[in-house]
C-alpha cells in the first residue's frame, strides 16, 4: 500500500544567526540582516515523508503559504525529493495569525484532497506558537500526533509513531488519515540530490521568469521560457485566494482574532566581547560561566 | 552561511572557471541533443558548466557538514573485520549514505545508463573534495571508476546489467589486481582463470592482497587466462559479482586511511565474464583502469593536502611564541607559503591531465562511431592519447609526492601537538602516505613516463604554451621558463644516450624536472588573469628554478659513478 503525503512548510528568518545588526537601536527589525531559511522542524517532516514514500511508495505535495520569495524553499524541497509543491501567495493572505494560517492551510488541503498524511514541523522558528499543525488538524477534523520523532510503522490505515518529551517518550497508535507534527531530534533532513538540483534549478514562479530570461539567453522570451518549463513540469504551482473555496473573512489579517497588544523590543547595547581561550580549561570556564547566568541549565 | 568545501575553496572554482571542456562537452553531448531526452543534460555548454557547479555545491555541503566532522571517528573506529565481513565504520556508513542519497554514484556513466555523464576533470575535482574531508571514505566512493572501466569496454548486455545499479549506488566495487608475488610486476599475476565448458562460463581460483573494499559487490579481476604462460600477454580482465565462492580472509591493520578497508580475498571457482579481449587484460584494461585511478589518488592527495594546509594555516595564526603568532615569523610564513603554491600547482596540473583525458576519451568514442565529423580525428586522438600517457603518471607521482610533503610541513608548524593524536594532523600524515604506494608507487609512475618523457612527448605543448603572449609584466618569468625548458629538453637528450641503468638510476630527475615544467608554464598562465596568481607564479617559478637547473646538472652528468658505487657501498656488513 502506497501514501501520499503532504508537508506543511514555513520560510522563516534564520533566528539562529541573529547578528547585532539584526536590531536597530529603535528596536525595528532589519530583516536583510537575517537571511531567510527553511524552517528547521520542517525539514525534519518532510525527512520524515521522504522515509514514508521510501518504504511505501506514494507522492509528496509540500505546501507552504507565505510572500513570493517563499518559493525558495520549495525549490529546496524538490532538490530534497518533493515530487510536487504549491505556493500559497496572496495580499489577502498576508498578517494572519495562527487561525487565519490554518484556515487557509486547510483550504488549500481540502483542494489537493488525496492524502494520507500530513506532516508539519513542530514550530516555527520565527513565532514558537506550535499551534499552525493541531489547527490544521482540528479543522479537516483529523486525529493528530504531535512531537513525532520517528514512524515505527504503517500497516493499512494505520500508523504507529514514536513521540518525544522532555521526560521521556511514548508510542501511539493512530487512524489514517491523520497530522504529524515533527520535532527537531527526529532524522536530520538528507543532503540534497545532485540530480534534483540540476533537473530542478529553472523551477520557479512565474515572477521569477524575467531574472531567468536575463540569465539564460537561450531563453529570448518570457513566453519561450514558460513553455519549456510548461514541458519539464518545472512551473511552481501559486495558488491565490480565488483558487481556493474560502471565505474571504477568515483570511489574513481580517481573519486573525490575535491583536498584538505590546511589544517590548530588547536592544542589545552591550559591546564589550570576552575572549576565551581554545583550551579545555577555557571552555569550561565559558560554560561555568553560562550556568551561574542562567543562560544554560 | 553554512560549510561548503566547494564554496570556501577559491582556488577550486578557479580552476572550474578556467576549465575549458567546450570541444570534449559537445562531443560528450553529442551537440547538446541530450537536454531533450534527459531532462538533466544541459542545453548549452554555460548551462553545463552551471550544472558542475550546482553539483559540487551539493557535495561540498555534504563533505564539509556530514563527512568531515566525524572524520577522527572514522578513523579511530576503522573498518571491521567480524565473522568473514567487513563492516564499515558508522561515521563511513553514514558518509556512504550521504553520497548515495545526493545521487553523486556512478556521477560519470552516461545519461542512458542513469549516470549524469560527468567529464573526468569534474570527477576529478569531486575527489578532491571528498578526500578532503575524509580520505578512506574516498576510496570507497573512487571506485566508482571501475564502473566506467565496464562502460568503456565490456559488451551491451553486460553493460546493460550491471551499469544502472551502478548509477543507483545499489552496488559498488572493487578492483582487484594485486597478489603476494605480484605487486608493481603486475605481469606475474597467478589467480588462475578456466573457461568450464560444461557451465559454459569462466570461472577464476586464486589469492588476491591489499584489495580496498573487497567486501564489494562487483569486482574487475586480473587473471591469467592462458595456462602455462607466464607475462602479461597471458592475462585477461574479468567481471564477477560477489557471492559464497568469494571469501574474505583478513583484513590489513594499517597506518592510514583506516575507514577504507584493506582486504585479503579468495577466489574458489568462481563465475566470471571476460571483458573486452582475450590476453589484453593488463596491457590495455588495466592500464586504462589504473589511469583513471591514478589522476584520482593525485586528486586525493590535493584534497589530504588542502585540509592539512588549512589546520597549519589556523594553528599558525592562533599560536604565540615570542610575542606573535608564529604565522609573522619569516620562516613559517614561508613554510605556508609554498605549501600553498604547491597545492594550486597540483591542481592546475590534475586539470591539464584531466583534460587531455576527457579529450582522449571523446575522440575514442567518435572513433568507435566511425564519426567522421572531425576531419583531423586520428592526429587528435594521437595527440591526446600522447599526452594523457606521458601527462596521467607524471600527476600522480608529482600530486602524491606534493601531499606527503605538505602533510609533512604541516606537522612541523604543529610543533609538538601536531605528534599527538588530539590533532587532525597526526592523521592527515598517516592517511596521505599511502598515495605514493598505491596505484603503482612513484617509482612506477616514474618507469611509466620516463619512455614518452625521453621520447620527447611533451615538446609540442610546451612549444604551443610558449609562443602565447604573456605582456611585458610577465615577460621576464617567461624568459626565464623558456631557458629552463631549453635545459629540459637538453637532459632529456643527454638522458636518452646514456645505458638503461643509468636512465632508470637517473628517471626519477628527469621526471621533476618535467612536472616542475609543465606546472611553471600551466602557472604562468594562470597569471594573466590576476595579481594573486601572478604572485603565485612568481613564487612557484622562483623557488623551482634553481631546483631545476641542479637536476639538469645532475643528469647532464651522469655517468656509472653512483651507480658502481652502490656496490661497494651497499655491499658492506651493517
Ligand atoms: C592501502 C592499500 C590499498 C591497496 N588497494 C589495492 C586495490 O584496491 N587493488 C589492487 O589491486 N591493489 C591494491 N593495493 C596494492 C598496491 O597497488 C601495491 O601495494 C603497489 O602497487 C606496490 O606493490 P607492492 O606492495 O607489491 O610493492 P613492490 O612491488 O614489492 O615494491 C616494493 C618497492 O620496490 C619498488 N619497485 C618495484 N619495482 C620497481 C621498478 N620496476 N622500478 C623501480 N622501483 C620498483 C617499489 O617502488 C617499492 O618501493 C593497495 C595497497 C595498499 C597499501
Amino acid at each position: 500500500m502506497t501514501y501520499n503525503s503532504i508537508v506543511l512548510v514555513k520560510q522563516v528568518p534564520d533566528t539562529r544567526t541573529v547578528t547585532g545588526d539584526v536590531m536597530s537601536k529603535k528596536g525595528t527589525m532589519n530583516r536583510s540582516a537575517m537571511p531567510a531559511i527553511f524552517n528547521p522542524e520542517d525539514l525534519n517532516a518532510l525527512e520524515m515523508a521522504l522515509q514514508v514514500r521510501e518504504r511505501y511508495g506514494g507522492q509528496i505535495t509540500v505546501l507552504t503559504m507565505g510572500p513570493l520569495k517563499a518559493a525558495d524553499i520549495l525549490r529546496d524541497a524538490l532538490f530534497h525529493g518533493a515530487d510536487n509543491v504549491i505556493l500559497l501567495s496572496d495580499r489577502k493572505f498576508a498578517g494572519a495569525d495562527t487561525q487565519a494560517t490554518a484556515y487557509t492551510l486547510k483550504s488549500a488541503i481540502q483542494k489537493i484532497g488525496d492524502f494520507d498524511l500530513i506532516f508539519c514541523g513542530r514550530q516555527a522558528i520565527d513565532g514558537d506558537t506550535a499551534q499552525v499543525g493541531p489547527q490544521v488538524a482540528e479543522k479537516l477534523n483529523l486525529p493528530q500526533i504531535t512531537y513525532t520523532e520517528s514512524i515505527a510503522s504503517m500497516d493499512g490505515d494505520e500508523i504507529i509513531a514514536k513521540r518525544a518529551f522532555d521526560l521521556g517518550s511514548e508510542i501511539v497508535k493512530c487512524k489514517l488519515p491523520c497530522l504529524l507534527t515533527v520535532v527537531g531530534s527526529a532524522d536530520r533532513i538528507r543532503p540534497a540530490s545532485a540530480r534534483k538540483r540540476i533537473e530542478n534549478k529553472l523551477a520557479a514562479i512565474p515572477s521569477e521568469y524575467p531574472a531567468i530570461v536575463e540569465k539564460w539567453a537561450e531563453f529570448e522570451t518570457e513566453t519561450a521560457l514558460a513553455a519549456y518549463l510548461t514541458e519539464r513540469n518545472l512551473e511552481i504551482t501559486v495558488w491565490t485566494a480565488a483558487d481556493l473555496d474560502v471565505n474571504e473573512d477568515q483570511l489574513g489579517l481580517s481573519g486573525s482574532p490575535t491583536q498584538v497588544y505590546k511589544v517590548n523590543y530588547v536592544v542589545l547595547e552591550s559591546t564589550e566581547s570576552k575572549e576565551v581561550p581554545p583550551t579545555k580549561e577555557g571552555i569550561r570556564e565559558l560554560i561555568q560561566e553560562l550556568i551561574q547566568e542562567y543562560i544554560v541549565g | 552561511m553554512t560549510e561548503n568545501f566547494f564554496l570556501d575553496n577559491q582556488d577550486l572554482q578557479f580552476r572550474l572557471k578556467q576549465l575549458d571542456l567546450r570541444d570534449v562537452l559537445e562531443i560528450k553531448e553529442q551537440g547538446y541533443a541530450y537536454a531533450q531526452e534527459y531532462g538533466t543534460a544541459p542545453r548549452n555548454y554555460a548551462d553545463a558548466m552551471d550544472n558542475y557547479h550546482l553539483l559540487l555545491e551539493v557535495l561540498g555541503d555534504i563533505c564539509a557538514n556530514i563527512i568531515a566532522p566525524r572524520a577522527a571517528e572514522a578513523d579511530e573506529e576503522g573498518a571491521q573485520f567480524i565473522d568473514g565481513e567487513v563492516e564499515y565504520a558508522a561515521a563511513t556508513q553514514e558518509a556512504i549514505l550521504a553520497l548515495k542519497q545526493a545521487d553523486l554514484f556512478g556521477a560519470m556513466l552516461p545519461w542512458k545508463y542513469g549516470g549524469l555523464n560527468l567529464p573526468e576533470t569534474i570527477y576529478q575535482m569531486m575527489i578532491d573534495i571528498v578526500s578532503r574531508a575524509e580520505s578512506g571514505v574516498m576510496t570507497v566512493f573512487g571506485l566508482q571508476e571501475i564502473a566506467s572501466t565496464i562502460n568503456e569496454h565490456a559488451d551491451d548486455e553486460t553493460k546493460d546489467y550491471f551499469l544502472p545499479r551502478f548509477a543507483r549506488g545499489e552496488v559498488n566495487g572493487a578492483m582487484v589486481l594485486t597478489e603476494p608475488d605480484a605487486g608493481s610486476d603486475l605481469g606475474s599475476v597467478q589467480t588462475r582463470a578456466f573457461f568450464d565448458e560444461e557451465a559454459g562460463t569462466w570461472r577464476l581460483n586464486g589469492v588476491k592482497r591489499f584489495i580496498t573494499n573487497g567486501n564489494a559487490d562487483v569486482h574487475l579481476i586480473l587473471a591469467r587466462s592462458e595456462a602455462g604462460s607466464r607475462d602479461a600477454r597471458g592475462l585477461s580482465l574479468f567481471l564477477l559479482e560477489r557471492d559464497e565462492t568469494v571469501r574474505i580472509r583478513r583484513i590489513e591493520s594499517k597506518l592510514g586511511i583506516h575507514a577504507s578497508p584493506t582486504c585479503e580475498v579468495q577466489y574458489d571457482n568462481t563465475p566470471a565474464i571476460m571483458i573486452g579481449k582475450q590476453r589484453f587484460g593488463l596491457i590495455r584494461y588495466s592500464m586504462a583502469l589504473m589511469n583513471g585511478a591514478r589522476l584520482a589518488v593525485g586528486a586525493q592527495a590535493i584534497g589530504i593536502a588542502e585540509a592539512a594546509y588549512r589546520e597549519a594555516y589556523s594553528y599558525a595564526h592562533q599560536r604565540i611564541q615570542f610575542n606573535q603568532p608564529i604565522a609573522k615569523l619569516p620562516a613559517v610564513s614561508r613554510m605556508l607559503l609554498s605549501m600553498r603554491a604547491e597545492i594550486e600547482a597540483s591542481r592546475a596540473l590534475v586539470c591539464e591531465t584531466g583534460i587531455w583525458v576527457d579529450r582522449l576519451k571523446a575522440y575514442e568514442h567518435l572513433q568507435s562511431q566511425r564519426d567522421k565529423s572531425i576531419p583531423d580525428l586520428r592526429q587528435k586522438l594521437k595527440e591526446a592519447s600522447n599526452l594523457a600517457d606521458v601527462l596521467t603518471p607524471l600527476t600522480k607521482y608529482y600530486a602524491s609526492e606534493m601531499g606527503n610533503r605538505v602533510c609533512y610541513v604541516a606537522m612541523q608548524i604543529h610543533g609538538g601537538v601536531g605528534y599527538m593524536n588530539e590533532f587532525n594532523i597526526e592523521r592527515l600524515c598517516r592517511d596521505v602516505r599511502v598515495t605514493n604506494i598505491y596505484e603503482g608507487t612513484s617509482q612506477l609512475q616514474i618507469v611509466a613516463a620516463i619512455g614518452k618523457l625521453l621520447g620527447h612527448a611533451l615538446d609540442d605543448l610546451l612549444d604551443k604554451w610558449a609562443a602565447v603572449d604573456y605582456g611585458s609584466a610577465l615577460d621576464s618569468l617567461k624568459k626565464q621558463l623558456a631557458e629552463t625548458t631549453m635545459l629540459f629538453k637538453k637532459a632529456t637528450d643527454a638522458l636518452k644516450e646514456k645505458e638503461s641503468d643509468i636512465i632508470d638510476f637517473y628517471a626519477a630527475d628527469l621526471a621533476d624536472i618535467a612536472s616542475f615544467v609543465v606546472i611553471s608554464w600551466l602557472l604562468l598562465q594562470d597569471a594573466l588573469v590576476s595579481q594573486r596568481r601572478a604572485d603565485i607564479a612568481r613564487v612557484y617559478i622562483g623557488e623551482h628554478v634553481s631546483k631545476i637547473n641542479a637536476l639538469g646538472t645532475s643528469i647532464m652528468k651522469a655517468d656509472k659513478t653512483a651507480l658502481l658505487a652502490r656496490e661497494t657501498i651497499l655491499a658492506e656488513q651493517f
